[in-house]
């Protein structure tokens, strides 16, 4: 079964979750041998960009470690063989440095999104 | 500055947007500041104090539940009356009772109490700043 995931949604509540759960989800459902892969769309091509580094999150004496990892945690789902795609459109409107994005996305323009749907099974737009 | 006494009104539930951890840090900052913060816990943010949450650990990262160090609302907010307590300032929680009614979300940590909304309006007209802090 060829799924697409497609997540636009971004950092939501990833300092609480330590990841962002599409993404983890994603990688649960490639375990369970679901041929997954994700498209970066609207805010969440963020994602994209290397070296992300969250703030010491503390509450009192409540040192919160292990923080998200967005960009590495896309880097080790690509490492399994999961395809990231991204819409260039969106990285343009965001002015994000392309020579600080991680290597390896599949980058697409809006009007090929169609076209992507097209070679999948399932798209699920979270 | 002497004290002062924030109300702060959250309706998001844990887990589920950036804005609980926005919401516990400002809480964090005012506390540590020596002020008085009066929080209504309304909707989903009545969850936010449930006892009973858990960390687990991350079998995709392949980690533990110690090395995950998986954080829980319950437990920040812990700290935070910990925090009060230590900074011998007052930190007030209300759950909005219906609210909790309504999710069965009624076990919570020490130092959380029932109320209503008359206890909002109670805390804002002893309050000196109020911030509300809506879900989308």
């Amino acid at each position: 079964m060829k799924v697409l995931n497609i997540v636009e949604t971004a950092y939501r509540a990833t300092l609480e979750e330590q990841d962002d759960t599409i993404l983890w989800l994603s990688q649960s459902f490639h375990h369970a041998d679901v041929d997954i892969s994700i498209l970066l769309r609207g805010n969440a091509i963020n994602y994209l960009v290397q070296g992300q580094t969250p703030f010491n999150l503390s509450f009192g004496t409540w040192q919160q470690t292990q923080p998200p990892a967005l960009d590495r945690d896309l880097e080790m789902m690509m490492a399994k063989d999961i395809a990231v795609y991204a819409i260039a459109n969106d990285i343009q409107d965001r002015a994000l440095p392309s020579d600080r994005l991680i290597e390896g996305v599949l980058f697409i323009q809006k009007s090929e999104i169609a076209e992507l749907f097209e070679q999948f099974d399932h798209v699920w737009h979270w | 500055m002497s004290p002062q006494t924030l109300s702060i009104a959250i309706m998001d539930a844990p887990y589920e947007s950036a804005n609980s951890t926005t919401a516990l840090r400002i809480i964090h900052s005012a506390l540590n500041q020596g002020h008085h913060v009066h929080v209504f816990a309304y909707e989903g943010a009545v969850n936010l104090t449930m006892k009973a949450q858990a960390p687990h650990a991350n079998a995709i990262k392949g980690t533990t539940v110690e090395e995950e160090n998986h954080p829980t609302t319950k437990d920040w907010i812990t700290a935070l009356f910990q925090l009060a307590k230590a900074k011998g300032v007052t930190l007030k929680w209300v759950n909005c009772g219906l609210c909790v009614d309504e999710r069965g979300a009624g076990d919570w940590i020490d130092g959380v109490h029932r109320g209503g909304p008359q206890d909002f309006i109670q805390s804002v007209q002893a309050s000196d700043g109020v911030l509300v802090i809506p879900t989308r």
